[in-house]
């Protein structure tokens, strides 16, 4: 995983509330098995004025104009700002591959799905909570200032505006930890092997059903 | 001692580990696996060198990209590729599954419980958000993403901290022609589909006991709808009586000492949860969705809701925008929404029980006119036997109906079962997302007897006009 410690970042905003999983990323695209090339397809009903469909060339595809990502101002983008309960819906961690694959880096909104929320650690997005008064705010500011950029900085935990105004925000200190240093989270489990050895064997005793073996 | 939930019972039964920054290793018992979210984390497991900690807790088939037509090989080679990459994973690693073609394969939700792979006390995971059905069973069952399902397979356990509780308390009995679908949608009504999360939702009240394990397992299956990634039940008899003689579950002593615990699988009385909501069954009628959000919902004897009545400006505008998409305009009659296609199938209402009543109002008719396709897909191809042995599907297809093999279907249309833009659904799976059942696709989520009586008058209508009459006097 890509580590995370601090951007000054263009801002591109999302403005609608209950954003899925599905229009993240559509499911023709969950095909795929691979991790990889999903950016493309990055809200792919909104962003395109066809269909689209998995291997196709997308440099082809007629844009929609009125979608924010097709904007000029917001090419380059790497905060997606966003309204409450984003990433709702389906557990895809295709969601964020394609974010990630797109180039987003930091997610600002009100709040997350716990999944889409839990899937964002496990590859290097940061996803920030601050209230939703700071969160109009900030949409106000990025509407009417173009080429507007946030400081984000994981270690300090502070997202800091252009004129200086500072918003703190809360982050698990085990994630935290994961994403600055880009850490395999399966390899730091594995160190409690024993551990998981030792659970197993008390509980084949309370509940042997659970490690029976059938067909 | 102080009274627990069934959460926090289902929580300290797992902990491995417990960290001091409130995170915990806990294990995972059951991890059902379909071909979507698996590859990639197959995949890794494979590169980093690593092993699958405990086989036998995996329990995979092919279900959303599988055709439900005849054809026994997948006709678009990236689906086809997704499903061959599932069966030669579980064949390389020796693991239990049914693929395309066995007569046990089917949504994986379905499935689990079906097999008695999923059982009361457990902890249930699938990369899937809808593992929340599960919890019906008294487990701990929530959905994941691919990196966690590798995380689980490489090590049996995930990094968690345990969810805040919410008993959703429903009293008294439910109305004739109400059923769990429209608890689920009358729940989401009340706390939005941002309510749960957070939380785990224990459903409880006379009208939740008064439910079979389908009809829990439809509302716990839409507690991901709810915002909330798992949704549980207590353990009653009902649970016992539906497990007992399934394949995987317990048999002779095992399955008596197993009973014996999983009686134990109850909020115990004076349990504190973190939030309670109260819903009054007999307010419940049947229930359509109007949006393309599954809180977008009204009964179906109402109108369309008027966002100039909204006095929150980005839920009016998310309102303008979803009527918009789905066509219709403020204040018109549910009852004069017409549709193109019916779907009766998903992880939500595809078990037996969901195809009884659905063939109880079609019994004797036929579908309108107006209907370009109405397809009935079962959850599973037991499912599917079930039905054919009490002749559903001759009801389903006198009616109109296409009667078709199982797996997710039109609930998502990864295979060829899909909306085309414009198309309007009477369905009963559980997501009216933009897009959800094919690119400008209109979805209106209903309950599956619902779902049947739209078929036959072309329109929503109130199925308890429709309800066969034995059912009306009863």
């Amino acid at each position: 995983m890509r580590a995370f410690n601090s951007i000054n970042g263009l801002v591109v905003p999302i403005d609608r509330s209950n954003v899925d999983t599905d229009a993240i990323i559509p499911k023709q695209f969950l095909k795929s098995i691979r991790r990889t090339g999903f950016g493309p397809n990055l809200f792919d009903a909104w962003r395109y004025l066809d269909e689209g469909q998995p291997e196709q060339d997308n440099a082809r595809r007629p844009l929609n104009p009125d979608f924010v990502l097709n904007q000029a101002r917001y090419q380059g983008a790497e905060i997606l700002l966003a309204r409450e309960n984003f990433g709702c819906g389906s557990s895809r961690e295709h969601a964020p591959w394609a974010l990630e694959d797109f180039g987003i880096r930091v997610l600002i909104a009100p709040s997350y799905a716990d999944i889409f929320f839990n899937n964002c650690f496990k590859n290097g997005l940061l996803p920030i909570v601050l209230p939703e008064t700071v969160v109009d705010g900030l949409f106000h500011e990025v509407l009417t200032q173009a080429g507007y950029r946030l400081h984000v900085d994981l270690q300090q935990q502070r997202v800091v505006t252009p004129s200086g105004v500072q918003h703190e925000f809360v982050v698990e200190e085990f994630r935290k930890y994961c994403l600055l240093n880009g850490l395999d989270e399966i390899g730091l489990t594995l160190r409690h092997a024993d551990q998981i050895r030792a659970y197993e064997t008390l509980r084949a005793q309370q509940e042997p059903w659970i490690f029976g073996v059938r067909s | 001692m102080t009274p627990l939930t069934l959460y926090e019972k289902l929580w300290r039964t797992h902990v491995v580990r417990q960290e001091s920054d409130g995170t915990a290793l806990i294990y995972i018992d059951r991890h059902l696996v379909h071909e979507v979210t698996s590859p990639q984390a197959f995949e890794g497991l494979r590169l980093a060198g690593r092993s699958l900690w405990r086989k036998n807790s995996i329990l995979a088939t092919a279900d959303h990209n599988t055709p439900t037509t005849q054809q026994t090989v997948i006709a678009d080679p990236v689906s086809r590729l997704q499903v061959d990459t599932l069966d030669a994973n579980c064949a390389r690693y020796g693991l239990t599954e049914f693929p395309m073609g066995d007569h046990r394969q089917g949504i994986v939700h379905v499935i689990g419980p079906e097999q008695g792979a999923t059982l009361p006390g457990m902890t249930v995971v699938c990369g899937d958000s809808h593992t929340s059905t599960h919890g019906a069973f008294a487990a701990l069952a929530f959905g994941i993403g691919t990196s966690e399902v590798e995380h689980v397979m490489a090590t049996q356990t995930l990094v968690a901290r345990p969810s805040k509780t919410l008993r959703v308390q429903v009293d008294g009995q439910l109305p004739l022609g109400v059923t769990a679908k429209d608890v689920a949608l009358a729940i989401i009504a009340k706390i939005g589909t941002a309510g749960g999360t957070g939380h785990a939702i224990e459903f409880a009240g006379e009208a939740i006991r008064g439910l079979s394990m389908e009809g829990r397992m439809t509302l716990c299956n839409m507690a991901i709808e709810a915002g909330a990634r798992a949704g549980m039940v207590a353990v009653d008899q009902t649970t016992l009586d539906y497990l007992r003689d399934r394949p995987f579950a317990p048999r002779g002593g095992e399955w008596d000492l197993a009973q014996a615990y999983w009686r134990t699988l109850h909020s115990d009385e004076g349990a504190l949860f973190d939030r309670e909501v109260v819903l009054d069954a007999g307010a419940i009628e049947p229930l359509v969705t109007w949006g393309t959000s599954p809180e977008m919902v009204v009964a179906v004897g109402g109108r369309v809701p008027d966002p100039a009545l909204e006095p929150d400006l980005t839920r009016r505008e998310g309102m303008l925008r979803a009527l918009g998409y789905m066509d219709l305009s403020a204040n018109m009659p549910m009852t004069d929404i017409w549709i193109d296609k019916v779907f009766i199938g998903s992880c939500t209402n595809s078990r037996i029980e969901d195809l009884r009543a659905a063939a109880a109002v079609l019994e004797g008719r036929r579908i309108a006119p107006n209907i370009k396709l109405a397809l009935a897909v079962p959850g599973s191809g037991l499912v599917k036997r079930a039905a054919e042995a009490e002749g559903l599907d001759r009801i389903f297809m006198a009616a109109g109906f296409e009667w078709r093999n199982p797996g997710c279907s039109m609930c998502l249309g990864m295979n060829d079962d899909r909306l085309s833009a414009g198309e309007r659904c009477a369905s009963t799976s559980n997501r009216n997302f933009e897009g959800r059942q094919g690119t400008g696709g209109r979805t209106h989520l209903v309950s599956p007897q619902m779902a049947a009586a739209a078929a036959v008058a072309g329109h929503f209508v109130d199925v308890r006009d429709y309800l066969p009459h034995h059912q009306r006097t009863a």
